[in-house]
């Protein structure tokens, strides 16, 4: 690959290095928030787990993207992804729980409006139907896991020293899980733009292929994200570790596994088959929001425990992420688009 | 990575041997106390009473030095980091459980106040009841480790022990109060009614603190 595509990429590199600094703390907040795993244990183990569920299983949503909007310009496919990345930069700065899934969604539609292009309404209907049904479906999942967690740990009655080992591994694992998660769900808001605009050679030892294209580009994504974790992840991770997150270690860990369920149910290709096989209705592969999962997952375990009111600020978020975000990445995008090619 | 899990391993068994070790030297130094203040009734300041004074400041002594090697282990090796300062704050109001008979025995040598004979069973009685209510709160801080499923119950009985001191120390102030005793003795009698009671203040603290503790150790 020569300099330019790595310039043309850069924009994705950037969308993908504030997905590593900000969504690893979803994964691993708690557990290095409250000092229960080590940061460089958790960044080595988030990094390796999120580059493995990026190039193995991070090609579902990638393809429900490309089913979008099929980008075919490199110059187009960064301003794409790069108003994508300031749309989430801004609204970060406001204080706003904000998605990159969604972002990049609207970016593409702005695309497709500057080009003329009809967006496919159904596709479009599925997408914004996986953002509603992810808080949800988290929140369902998490609230489904305590109780009989609960039972368990009851019955086990384990001891002070023990318990604390055993969460402590739990932490580690339920990380891992969502890190591959995260990975396989997200890549695609970071590469999938430049899936039809750079080919990078595959990597194979004689005939043997190891890595396709596209799953070399999902690798150079997945190392981005990685930087993201390993320069800016520590800060977040405490911020969400101690100040949102009032969680003790063990519903830490039904929040992190609940929102690792939902991202893989909405990327794995081999469920879909086996969901369709059975009869059962598909899950869509689109990439959903890591944050908005987890927040999920922490109102569903907060009804199940009985409280008093629903956080109603971050529900409201939330809904204005989900009609916010999309709106001014597209409307950025296509700006964006219109005054480059007056230009040009 | 084995070698580190083992290591770890056998770090919390003695972390936990050091606990029961020193949880194992808050319920010697309350015995002392008890059998020390009888040998007071019985003989005075003696040299039995003396030699049991020297052993109560061992046992602190012992107590302090394990009290410092678990604080040390708890921040420096082992992380517990949820139940970290509720450990460490049991650890230390355990410690005051010691302080507290050492100094009542202290207390007894250096005034060594004069108990009237019909008020003695009544102080024995005092005596016998914080005592248990010791003893319940330090079996209490052992099933915090290993069974905290039953802490809340046990808090429970403590609360119960130390209303039942209570029902014991107040009767005795007003009887000391209703004697003929000068003002100054009575003042003195009651002053040691309130040092024996407050053993079974301080348990029914940490009762109430590790029953808080062991519900956070729950979901």
């Amino acid at each position: 690959m020569d300099i330019s595509t790595f310039v043309i990429l850069s924009g994705g590199l950037f969308l993908g290095w504030a997905l590593g600094a900000n969504d690893a703390a979803n994964v691993f907040g708690t557990a290095v928030g409250t000092k229960m795993v080590r940061f460089a244990t958790a960044a080595l183990v988030c990094s390796l787990f999120v580059v493995l569920g990026s190039v193995i299983s991070g090609a579902g949503p990638a393809e429900t993207l490309s089913k979008l909007s099929e980008i075919d310009q490199s110059l187009h496919a960064f301003i794409a992804v790069v108003s994508a990345g300031f749309t989430v930069f801004i609204m970060t700065r406001f204080g706003l729980p904000v998605s990159t899934s969604q972002a990049i969604v609207g970016a593409l539609v702005g695309w497709n409006i500057f080009q003329g292009i009809e967006t496919d309404s159904d596709i479009l209907k599925t997408i914004i139907a996986s953002w509603i049904f992810c808080p949800l479906l988290a929140g369902l999942i998490a609230a489904a896991l305590l109780p009989p967690l609960a039972a368990t740990m009851r019955i086990l009655n384990l001891r002070l020293f023990v318990q604390d080992a055993t969460v402590r591994w739990a932490l580690l694992v339920a990380g891992a899980f969502g890190a591959y998660s995260l990975g396989a769900n997200n890549i695609a808001n970071v590469m999938g733009p430049f899936i039809h605009v750079v080919q990078p050679p595959s990597i194979g030892f004689g005939s043997v292929l190891l890595l396709d294209s596209t799953q070399v580009l999902f690798l150079i994504g997945a190392l981005a994200i990685v930087v993201g974790v390993v320069t800016y992840g520590r800060r977040v991770m405490l911020t969400v570790g101690r100040n949102l997150f009032q969680l003790s270690p063990l519903t830490a860990w039904v929040a992190v596994v609940s929102h690792a369920i939902v991202l893989i149910l909405f990327t794995s290709k081999s469920l879909a088959s086996w969901l369709d096989a059975a009869g059962l209705p598909q899950i869509p592969l689109v990439p959903v929001s890591s944050s908005q999962a987890i927040v999920g997952a922490v109102i569903g375990i907060g009804l199940l425990r009985g409280a008093s009111s629903i956080r109603w600020h971050l529900v409201g978020g939330i809904v204005l992420g989900w009609l916010v975000t999309p709106i001014c990445a597209g409307m950025l995008c296509l700006a964006v688009l219109i005054s480059v090619q007056s230009i040009l | 990575m084995f070698f580190k899990n083992t290591k770890l391993l056998s770090r919390t068994k003695r972390l936990e041997i050091q606990i029961e070790e020193f949880l194992d030297k808050v319920t010697e130094s309350t015995e002392l106390f008890s059998i020390a203040f009888k040998v007071y009734l019985a003989e005075g300041v003696d040299t039995q009473f003396e030699e049991f004074m020297n052993k109560i400041q061992a046992t602190e002594r012992e107590g302090d030095e394990l009290r410092r090697q678990i604080e040390t282990e708890l921040y420096e090796r082992t992380l517990i980091p949820d139940l970290r300062s509720d450990v460490i704050w049991l650890i230390e109001n355990m410690d005051k459980l010691t302080n507290t008979c050492k100094a009542n025995l202290f207390r007894l040598s250096i005034q060594q106040p004069e108990i009237p004979d019909k008020l003695r069973a009544t102080y024995i009685e005092l005596i016998d009841i914080t005592i248990d209510c010791v003893d319940k709160v330090v079996f209490t801080a052992r099933n915090f480790f290993e069974d905290h499923e039953s802490v809340a119950d046990l808090a429970r009985e403590v609360a119960l022990l130390e209303t039942k001191a209570d029902e014991v120390s107040s009767p005795l102030q007003r009887r000391i109060f209703d004697s003929d005793l000068d003002l100054s003795q009575k003042m003195q009698l009651r002053y040691f009614v309130e040092h024996f009671d407050e053993l079974a203040n301080q348990s029914e603290d940490i009762a109430d603190q590790l029953a808080i503790s062991a519900i956070k150790r729950r979901i």
